[in-house]
C-alpha cells in the first residue's frame, strides 16, 4: 500500500512536469495560426531601429497602412551592429522554416546563398507587372539579377565612396582643397600631423574596409576594381599589391590606435576638429543634419573619395519574399510599397538616402541628398558595388575577407593578405 | 557550452538499471523488488532524463557529427569529409590567436580573481564592522550581466590621449599617477586580451570570495583553538589546519572560473567586437557560423571548446565522485 501511493504521486508529478511545457508552446502557437486567406497581418523583418532608419520605416508603414487599411503590419526590427544582430536571428528562422513575410536584405551578393538554399522566391513578376525595370536604372537592376531572376525589391541607394571634413578644420590647417587621389591625401595628411591633427579617423572593423574598398576603387578604377570580385584582378599583380601598401599608409595616418568604437564617434572627431577626415557612408549626412544640428557646406562638406569622382559606390537596402511566407499576398503589397515613389519618397528623405526609382520627387530632397540624387540619375555615373555592404562578395567570400583584414591591419602584411584573399576567392566563389 | 554547468548535477544517476529488469524466470521477483526500490525515482526523474537526453547530449552529438562535414552556407549537408576541418582550423591563423588570447586570459583571469577573491574573504574573516554591508557590496558586481559590465569597462577602458583621455586614464592623470596610462586591450602587445580580465575579475571575484569565507567559515573554531594550545603561531594555525579544509573550496572556484573563462563571449562582444587582440574561440564560432555561414567550421571550434571543457571538469567530478565515496 506504501508503495503504490508513492508511486502514484510520483507518477502523477512526472507527468505534470511532461504536461507543463507541452501547454506553454501550444500556447505560443495560437496567435500565429492565423494562416487561411492571410491578409490581415504582414510581418517584415529588418534591422531599421536606429535614429533616421526607424523615422523612415515608420513613414513608409504609415503610408502602406493607409494604402491596405486591412492589414495590420507586424514590425520585427532586431536592433545593433548594422543588422550582424538581425542577420543572426534571421539565419535560424529560415532555418526553421519559419520565415517572416518579408525581410530585409542589402541588394547583391549577400542574398546569394539564401538564393541557393531556396529560401526566397522569383519575383521578376512584380517587376513586369509594376514595370519597375524601366523606372530602376539599369547598372542597379544588373546587380541584383542572378541567372535572369530577380529576387528583391530595393528601396534606397546609399553612397559608400564618401570623405566627409569640417571645412573650418582645413582652414585652419591650410589646406584649401580636398584631395583628389589618395597620393594626395598622405601629402596632405603630413601636413596635418605636424599641426597636431589627425587626417583620417577610423572606427571598428566594418569602417577599416570600408575605406579599404574606397582606397582600391581609387587606386585601381572602376573596371579593376569590380575585377577584384569576379576573378578577372589578379590580388597579387603589382597594381593591387600598390594600392594596398597606400592602404597601409593612409591607416598610418589615422586614429588605429585608439579607434572609436563606432562610426558615429569616429564623425564626432571630424566635428570637433581633432581629425581632419573621416570616410563614410552616406548615412553621416543624417547623423551630420540631425543629431549634431550642423549646417551643409559650412558646418561639414563632403567630396567623393580621392580618385573616385563620378563614381556611385553603392549599397542598397532591399526587400524580399521568403519560400513560405504565412500572409503572401500581403507580402506582395508590402513589397509593391517598397518599390512605389511615395513608398520610397517617405522613406528615403528620413533615411538620407536616395530612392532607387529614378522618377522621384527631387523637390524631397535637399542639401546633399539633392547633390547625391543628381548623380544617381546622371547617365554618365559609373556604378559599382561596395565589398563592406554585401553588394560584390558573398557572404562566404566577405567573411574570410573580413577575418584577413583584421590580421593584415596589425600585421601590415601585403602579400601576406593578398594571398588570403585571392585564396579565399577560389574557396568561395 | 551551457550543457556544462548542467553535466555536474547528474553524474550519479541510476539510468543503467533499466534495462537490466528483463531477464525471465525466478529471479522475476528480485527483479520486481528492485523496480519497487527504483521504479518511483526513476519516474519522477525520467522526464529530466530525457529532455536533457535530447537537448543537451543530442545536440552535442548532433555538433560533433556537423562538425565532420562541408556544411557550407544556408543548406544543411551530412557529408563525411574526416577530420579536415579540424585540420584547417589547426593551420588557420585566426584560431591560432584566439587559443592564445584564450590561455592568457584564463590564466589572468583566474589567477586574478583567486587572489583578490581570497584576500577579500580573509579581511572579512578577520572581522570587520558592517561586515554583511561589505559581503553583499563585494558580491553585488556578479549581479550586473556581461554585457552591463562590458559597456561601463568599456569606456573606463577608453585609451585616448591628451584631450581625449577618460575612463581610468584619467583617474590615473587626476590624482598624479598619470605614468600608469596604459592603451588596455588596444595595445599592441600580444598580451592585450590580459585587460580584459581586470573587468571579468571585477565582476567573479566577489563570489570567490564568498565561496572561500564559506569555506574559512566551515573550520570548526575548536580546531584552531587546539592548535593554538599546542602552541602553534597564527600563521602556523592557518597553513596546517585551515589550508587543507580550503583545498575542495579552491577546487571548486577553479573549475568554476575556467568553464566561464572559456564560454566568455558577451564581455570580449561588447567591449570592442571584431578586435582579434581579444578574440577568442567562443567569438570566432559565432562570426564565422551566422554571417559567412561556415557552418561545419563553427561545429569544429565548439567542439573543441567542448573537449577543453570537459579536460577541465571531467577529472573535478570524478574526483569529487571519489571524496564524497570515500565518506
Amino acid at each position: 500500500m506504501r508503495y503504490s501511493r508513492r508511486g502514484i504521486v510520483a507518477l502523477g508529478l512526472a507527468a505534470a512536469l511532461i504536461a507543463l511545457p507541452a501547454c506553454s508552446s501550444s500556447a505560443n502557437d495560437d496567435d500565429g495560426g492565423s494562416s487561411g486567406s492571410g491578409d490581415t497581418e504582414v510581418e517584415v523583418f529588418s534591422w531599421w531601429a536606429g535614429p533616421g532608419e526607424k523615422e523612415g520605416l515608420d513613414a513608409m508603414i504609415a503610408d502602406f497602412t493607409t494604402k491596405n487599411s486591412g492589414i495590420k503590419f507586424n514590425n520585427a526590427a532586431v536592433a545593433g551592429g548594422a543588422g550582424t544582430n538581425a542577420k543572426t536571428v534571421l539565419a535560424t528562422r529560415l532555418q526553421a522554416k519559419n520565415p517572416p513575410d518579408s525581410y530585409q536584405v542589402h541588394a547583391g551578393l549577400e542574398l546569394a546563398s539564401d538564393i541557393e538554399a531556396g529560401y526566397v522566391e522569383d519575383i521578376t513578376y512584380l517587376y513586369d507587372q509594376q514595370g519597375w525595370k524601366e523606372k530602376f536604372p539599369k547598372g542597379l537592376v544588373d546587380a541584383i539579377t542572378v541567372d535572369g531572376k530577380i529576387y528583391s525589391v530595393p528601396v534606397n541607394i546609399h553612397r559608400s565612396n564618401l570623405l566627409w571634413f569640417n571645412p573650418a578644420t582645413l582652414q585652419k590647417a591650410g589646406i584649401s582643397a580636398p584631395p583628389k587621389t589618395w597620393a594626395e591625401f598622405l601629402t596632405q595628411a603630413a601636413t596635418l600631423k605636424s599641426k597636431g591633427i589627425t587626417a583620417l579617423s577610423i572606427g571598428p572593423g566594418w569602417t577599416q574596409e570600408h575605406l579599404l574598398e574606397n582606397v582600391l576603387l581609387g587606386e585601381l578604377g572602376t573596371d579593376k576594381y569590380t575585377g577584384l570580385w569576379n576573378g578577372s584582378t589578379d590580388w597579387k599583380s603589382a597594381e593591387v599589391t600598390a594600392a594596398l601598401t597606400t592602404y597601409t599608409k593612409i591607416l598610418g595616418f589615422s586614429d588605429l590606435k585608439s579607434a572609436a568604437a563606432d562610426w558615429q564617434p569616429a564623425l564626432d572627431k571630424v566635428v570637433d576638429g581633432t581629425a581632419a577626415y573621416n570616410v563614410m557612408g552616406d548615412w553621416a549626412d543624417g547623423y551630420l543634419k540631425g543629431a549634431k544640428a550642423l549646417k551643409f557646406k559650412t558646418g561639414y562638406d563632403v567630396v567623393a573619395t580621392p580618385g573616385s569622382e563620378g563614381v556611385y559606390n553603392f549599397l542598397s537596402d532591399s526587400f524580399t519574399l521568403p519560400v513560405g511566407a504565412p500572409h503572401k499576398g500581403a507580402a506582395e503589397k508590402w513589397l509593391v510599397e517598397c518599390g512605389s515613389t511615395e513608398g520610397q519618397d517617405a522613406f528615403n528623405p528620413q533615411k538620407g538616402s536616395v530612392p532607387a526609382r529614378t522618377d522621384a520627387d527631387k523637390s524631397k530632397y535637399t542639401d546633399y541628398l539633392a547633390a547625391a540624387l543628381a548623380e544617381w540619375q546622371n547617365p554618365a555615373t559609373k556604378i559599382v558595388g561596395s565589398l563592406a555592404h554585401g553588394v560584390v562578395a558573398n557572404n562566404a567570400f566577405k567573411g574570410e575577407i573580413d577575418t584577413a583584414l583584421q590580421i593584415f591591419v596589425q600585421d601590415g602584411n601585403v602579400a601576406k593578405f593578398a594571398d588570403a584573399v585571392a585564396k579565399a576567392y577560389d574557396a568561395n566563389k | 557550452m551551457t550543457q556544462t554547468s548542467r553535466s555536474t548535477s547528474e553524474s550519479g544517476s541510476g539510468a543503467a538499471v533499466v534495462g537490466r529488469g528483463t531477464q525471465p524466470g525466478p529471479k522475476a521477483s528480485k527483479v520486481r523488488r528492485r523496480l519497487r526500490a527504483w521504479g518511483p525515482g526513476l519516474l519522477l526523474v525520467s522526464p529530466s532524463l530525457v529532455l536533457l537526453g535530447i537537448f543537451v547530449y543530442g545536440f552535442l552529438g548532433w555538433n560533433i557529427r556537423v562538425s565532420f562535414t562541408s556544411w557550407r552556407g544556408q543548406t544543411p549537408v551530412y557529408d563525411w569529409v574526416g577530420t579536415r576541418n579540424y585540420s584547417e582550423l589547426f593551420d588557420n591563423e585566426r584560431f591560432q590567436i584566439d587559443v592564445r588570447n584564450l590561455a592568457v586570459f584564463t590564466f589572468v583571469f583566474i589567477g586574478g580573481s583567486l587572489l583578490l577573491g581570497f584576500v577579500m574573504a580573509m579581511l572579512l574573516e578577520k572581522g570587520v564592522r558592517f561586515e554583511a554591508f561589505f559581503r553583499s557590496v563585494f558580491l553585488f558586481p556578479m549581479a550586473i550581466s556581461f554585457i552591463a559590465t562590458a559597456i561601463i569597462w568599456r569606456w573606463l577602458l577608453n585609451n585616448g590621449s591628451g584631450e581625449s583621455t577618460a575612463g581610468l586614464n584619467k583617474l590615473f592623470d587626476n590624482i598624479g599617477l598619470g605614468f600608469l596610462f596604459s592603451d588596455w586591450h588596444k595595445t599592441p602587445s600580444s598580451w592585450a586580451i590580459a585587460a580584459i580580465a581586470l573587468p571579468a575579475g571585477w565582476a567573479l571575484s566577489g563570489y570567490v570570495m564568498a565561496l572561500f569565507l564559506a569555506g574559512l567559515r566551515s573550520v570548526p573554531e575548536e580546531l584552531r583553538e587546539a592548535a593554538r594550545v599546542d602552541g602553534a603561531p597564527e600563521r602556523k594555525v592557518f597553513w596546517h589546519v585551515v589550508r587543507p579544509m580550503l583545498l575542495p573550496v579552491l577546487m571548486s572556484a577553479v573549475v568554476i572560473l575556467a568553464h566561464i573563462s572559456m564560454k566568455t563571449f558577451d564581455l570580449f562582444y561588447a567591449i570592442d567586437q571584431g578586435n582579434l587582440r581579444i578574440d577568442t574561440p567562443a567569438l570566432y564560432m559565432w562570426f564565422t557560423t551566422f554571417q559567412p555561414g561556415f557552418f561545419a567550421r563553427g561545429a569544429t571550434i565548439a567542439t573543441l571548446l567542448l573537449f577543453g571543457i570537459a579536460l577541465v571538469i571531467v577529472p573535478y567530478i570524478w574526483w569529487s565522485v571519489r571524496t564524497e565515496r570515500r565518506k
